[in-house]
């Protein structure tokens, strides 16, 4: 049956060991509470990067559009969180106290419907994870039953990013606008701007992301996984050999969806606020960056990816704001022209068989009874790094 | 409609079948019979509309008039892997096989199990899919390379994989492109037995140019120009027809 060595290698073990211990042990060691909240801030990134790896790396379905459903799941996060520190006593200065103040700001007298049921902690946790998937499932049937894809998918979804933000910009009261919802204060009473829940948050958000790793590779390890390579390279084969195509698109645009909004959901607890600067074209664009840098087809290394240029933004733009972003174009381009494969592809070339034997020579594929390490495909495929 | 007084004893069968492109008709008022256990051979000239009449049967192209019926069963209303399951197989004239996995792998994908995203998420690798990919891997000559990435195999040999992804299918009617093309002498005598060896309770329609081949497999030719029948029969029959050889063969 499905022992733990048919859906992980040594290697894939090995990697999922050496990120829980970063998570886990090296970075609450080696950084103080600001500089760790920071980097679990970066870590948020990461899901919407690991579900870019399922989407475009593996499925050839590039999505511009990511921050939407990061966005989705942070607001979601945010809207709790906001009616939360809005009780009557602590908004009594509000000519209607008892709602969020930007909405009292902006002459709204009534909590809007859409807002009543995030009072509750389970709906809003339900709806971070439902909502995203919903509208990830109403896109995704719309274009991939119509057959679109590609660039054309592409850009449709960088003008869903554009629709979204100019959306909750333009609809102040209910959303907060382009300040977003800020101020949050507490969960079920429980102050999130503590030392302590900073860190408890960044434990949290470590093992989610354990977790999500775990269940990516159940994903990628099951026949669902190869379909996806399938679709990839020979979208017209899967389809003739009986697949619905459209339904495997679907549900992995879903799938990365709802990671992203888990992401999305722990960035808001993380850092207290959401606003429409993560959801639009720019952000979306820098989330397939980071998964391009760590190598789209490893989802530990697009962790690894989101980590080091989420580094690299903060130290250059600390030091050279206005070159930064020259910088990150730079990056990208040599991503695609040299290391099409990211930083997995380098470890893949120059590391991995030094790591093997030092193992023991045991590494993959050296077991005759199970058949071939399902695709195991890191360093496989061309150079193609837009389609 | 009268589905009764419509229905054959045929496997398949194409009657009034047209399809247009901007007004030009690719395909004209075709009809077409395929017999159970038959290999029939379409032939003919360049845009005669051969290829294009394999991707209506698979309904890769939507046809603007006519019917396409499989064991009496309307075709034309159905999306491409709804026809796959019903028991209908394309190959494509380009080997079009997953490059980025091992044979093994190909053939797996193939086999006609765990369709749904569920039925793939939950797909177990048991015994009688092990047993099944082996049986048709040696069939397809193929059983020694099951663990070899299969952008790494020859032309011949994704031919053959990719006929041994449409057999583990176990479909009723076989639709072949070109499946010699670019093949090796040798490789073409292989792929006549393989066919001959395949047809064996199925049919099989196949488009070629490679005259000797379809010598060699024909049980029935149609002959196709300007998406018309030119003519229909034995390759015999068909070789000897003055308005093939005017067409086609050439003097």
């Amino acid at each position: 049956m499905t022992s733990l060595k048919s859906f992980m290698s040594r290697q894939e073990l090995l990697g999922l060991l050496v990120i829980a211990a970063v998570l886990f042990v090296v970075m609450p060691l080696a950084m103080d509470i600001f500089r760790l909240n920071l980097f679990g801030k970066y870590l948020t990134y990461a899901f919407v990067a690991i579900g870019l790896v399922l989407c475009w790396g593996k499925g050839g379905i590039l999505s511009l559009g990511q921050g939407v459903f990061f966005g989705l799941g942070g607001y979601c996060m945010a809207m709790y969180l906001k009616l939360e520190a809005s009780t009557p006593e602590a908004t009594a200065i509000q000519s209607t106290p008892g709602i969020p103040d930007f909405m009292d700001w902006n002459q709204i007298t009534a909590l809007p419907w859409f807002w009543e049921p995030f009072n509750s902690l389970t709906f809003t946790l339900l709806a971070i994870i439902v909502v995203p998937a919903v509208f990830a499932f109403i896109i995704g049937a719309a274009m991939f039953k119509r057959r679109v894809g590609g660039v054309y998918f592409a850009i449709i979804t960088q003008a869903i990013a554009a629709i979204l933000t100019i959306l909750i910009i333009g609809q102040q009261g209910y959303t907060g606008g382009v300040n977003g919802i800020t101020d949050l204060r507490t969960l079920k009473g429980w102050d999130i701007r503590t030392d302590e829940a900073k860190y408890i948050l960044y434990y949290v958000n470590g093992a989610l992301l354990i977790g999500v790793l775990v269940l990516c590779q159940i994903v990628l390890k099951s026949k669902l996984g190869r379909l996806l390579v399938a679709v990839r390279d020979q979208e017209d084969r899967v389809r003739f050999s009986g697949y619905d195509v459209s339904n495997i698109k679907i549900f992995v645009f879903c799938f990365a969806a709802v990671l992203s909004a888990i992401g999305g959901a722990m960035f808001t607890l993380q850092v207290g606020f959401m606003s429409p600067s993560f959801v639009g074209i720019v952000p979306s664009i820098e989330m397939v960056i980071f998964c391009a840098v760590g190598g789209r087809l490893s989802i530990f290394g697009a962790v690894y990816g989101t980590l080091l240029v989420n580094w690299a933004k903060t130290t250059f733009s600390e030091t050279f704001p206005e070159l930064w972003l020259f910088g990150l174009g730079a990056l990208f381009i040599a991503v695609v022209l040299v290391f099409p494969n990211g930083l997995s592809g380098l470890y893949q070339s120059y590391l991995a068989p030094l790591v093997d034997r030092f193992m023991g020579g045991k590494g993959r594929g050296s077991d005759p009874d199970t058949s071939p390490p399902a695709a195991d495909l890191t360093a496989a495929p061309s150079a193609k790094p837009a389609e | 409609m009268n589905t009764l007084s419509n229905n054959t004893d045929f496997l398949l069968s194409i009657e009034n079948l047209t399809v247009s492109f901007d007004g030009f008709k690719a395909v004209n008022d075709l009809n077409l019979y395929v017999d159970e256990n038959e290999i029939h051979v379409i032939i003919g000239p360049n845009g005669a509309g051969k290829t294009t009449v394999l991707d209506l049967i698979c309904g890769r192209t939507k046809a603007t008039d006519g019917s396409i019926k499989f064991r009496n069963k309307e075709l034309t209303a159905l999306r491409e892997h709804e026809i796959v399951r019903e028991g209908v197989g394309r190959k494509f004239q380009n080997p079009s096989i997953y490059e980025d996995l091992t044979v093994f792998e190909n053939l797996e994908l193939s086999f006609p199990r765990g369709r749904s995203v569920w039925g793939a998420l939950t797909f177990q690798r048991d015994a009688e899919v092990e047993t099944r990919v082996r049986e048709i891997a040696e069939m397809v000559f193929l059983d020694a390379l099951l663990d070899k990435q299969a952008a790494l195999l020859s032309h011949g040999q994704k031919q053959w994989l990719e006929i041994g992804m449409l057999l583990i299918q176990d479909p009723e009617l076989l639709m072949l492109d070109e499946p010699v093309a670019g093949m090796s002498v040798s490789e073409r005598k292989q792929t006549a037995k393989l066919l001959n060896e395949i047809t064996k309770g199925r049919s099989v329609m196949v488009v070629e140019h490679d005259m000797k081949f379809v010598e060699d497999i024909a049980h029935r030719v149609t002959v196709l120009h300007q998406g018309k029948i030119l003519s229909e029969g034995s390759m015999a029959t068909v070789q000897a027809d003055p308005k093939v050889i005017d067409v086609y063969l050439g003097h």
